[in-house]
């Protein structure tokens, strides 16, 4: 800094060393936290599971019936499950004071959120896409669905960490922000749901998916843009009262 | 960054700052002129807003009304090159109570961007601190004086030249008390500006003080409306 008259090109390449350095020890440490913290890991797979094995018992064990629900039940279970585990996003944080730690960061918050949502996708949708095959055999899906189920899913629950982290951000300072959060979070989240869904129940009919999945893509690349930027300015209003 | 900010001219002026805190106006027309090299402790009795004008000199708030200039200029405007410079120490203490000693400070070494050789700066950062032989301890096994102590060991790892430090001495021993005014008389000869709020009396000879009694909103201001 105090030689002026330093090589543009070396200036810029510290510069993104030292974004990647923070970048990498923000999602370092949040994946520790996540690994300590195991039992809130669990909750949204446990919730996926419950309500799934659910349905059968509760509807009707037919096949026939279950394969026209299996396609709409995975996915809004699926995005349910991401819904209950958002209002942890950055509670601790917040509580603790890391939050405005990391918003008084030299380092651009857009990095340091997104690392924070990387991790919450990573512990939360990946697991969820992971596991959605298991359901689908007890929800009698049918063959051709099971790939477009978890490429769908693989793309949209990137979607739903990115937007939902937005209503977590608004939320965090109110001690009671769970309903608000889901009504914030909710009608943004109808798009993704419906081309996921849809997305399926066009694989099972013998039609072509891949519009759905272009669309879902879109969004998640969308929100990858868009989303860090609207959740760090949310953060800094709910640290600021 | 084109007009780098010139180490030994740190400055951090503030123009007829006032702040208010959930529509109650805690002080008024505070100016000061707070140059490389001081040390500044803010006084005032509890709820006096002490906690508020540093969150303001970090940017976390907005004053109600004047301005904070970082080297003559607006603080917004050298948001970038002022955080670079900045170590802020909270009223909450930052620490994840989750992690070990140095899994916490290794994070905040991570976020001014700094990666080189940090094992063994954090370890001495912590025996600076006397947490020598607890780093790998989960922080929720320490007491309440050896969190802070986590959070004040970035003193020692930290490059920044600016500190604001809220209540940075609550829950520290005598020794470590003197330890850490040691600490900040040599960060004070290096040019560095310390500006923090106690309520014990520190032994530094080149220490400012700056009463917020003195602010006082007058009855005009309090029926006037804050312009």
């Amino acid at each position: 800094m105090n030689k002026p008259a330093q090589d543009p090109l070396a200036v810029a390449e510290m510069a993104e060393r030292r974004s990647g350095n923070a970048f990498m020890a923000t999602l370092r440490r949040d994946l520790k936290l996540a690994i300590r913290h195991r039992g809130e890991l669990a909750n949204p797979l446990i919730f996926f599971l419950l309500v799934i094995t659910m349905v059968p018992l509760g509807v009707s064990p037919s096949p026939k019936t279950l394969a026209v629900l299996a396609p709409g039940m995975l996915w809004v279970v699926a995005l349910l499950a991401t819904l209950l585990s958002l209002d942890g996003l950055f509670r601790s944080d917040f509580d603790d004071g890391t939050l405005e730690q990391l918003l008084l960061s030299p380092q651009s918050s857009y990095i340091n959120v997104l690392a924070k949502v990387i991790v919450h996708w990573l512990t939360t949708g990946l697991p969820l896409t992971l596991v959605a095959p298991l359901l689908g055999v007890m929800m009698s899906l049918p063959e051709a669905g099971y790939i477009p189920l978890m490429l769908s899913l693989l793309l949209g629950t990137g979607s739903l960490s990115l937007i939902g982290a937005i209503g977590a951000a608004l939320t965090v300072s109110l001690r009671k922000g769970g309903l608000l959060l889901s009504l914030i979070v909710m009608p943004l989240y109808v798009p993704v749901l419906i081309f996921g869904a849809s997305g399926v129940r066009a694989a099972i009919e013998g039609f072509a998916y891949n519009t759905q999945l272009a669309v879902l893509g879109s969004f998640l690349a969308l929100a990858i843009i868009a989303a860090p930027l609207a959740i760090a300015g949310a953060l800094k209003m709910s640290v600021n009262n | 960054m084109s007009k780098a900010v010139d180490k030994q001219s740190l400055s951090i002026s503030l123009e007829k700052l006032a702040c208010q805190r959930d529509e109650r106006l805690l002080f008024t027309g505070l100016s000061a002129e707070i140059q490389a090299g001081d040390v500044l402790q803010i006084i005032g009795p509890n709820g006096a807003g002490k906690t508020t004008l540093l969150r303001c000199l970090v940017s976390l708030a907005e004053p109600s009304a004047g301005h904070i200039r970082f080297c003559g200029q607006r603080l917004s405007k050298q948001l970038f090159e002022f955080r670079r410079q900045l170590l802020y120490l909270g009223h909450l203490p930052g620490i994840k109570s989750a992690l070990t000693p140095a899994e916490n400070l290794r994070w905040y070494a991570g976020l001014e961007g700094d990666g080189d050789n940090l094992d063994q700066r954090v370890e001495l950062a912590l025996k600076e601190v006397g947490l020598y032989g607890y780093e790998d301890q989960s922080c929720f096994n320490l007491s309440a004086g050896q969190q802070r102590r986590v959070a004040l060991a970035r003193l020692y790892l930290s490059q920044a030249k600016i500190w604001i430090l809220d209540e940075p001495l609550t829950a520290i021993d005598k020794a470590g008390v003197a330890k850490l005014e040691q600490r900040f008389a040599e960060h004070s000869e290096a040019g560095g500006i310390v500006i923090l709020t106690t309520h014990q009396d520190l032994k530094l000879e080149s220490l400012k003080r700056l009463d917020l009694q003195d602010y006082l909103p007058t009855a005009e201001h309090m029926f006037g409306g804050v312009e």
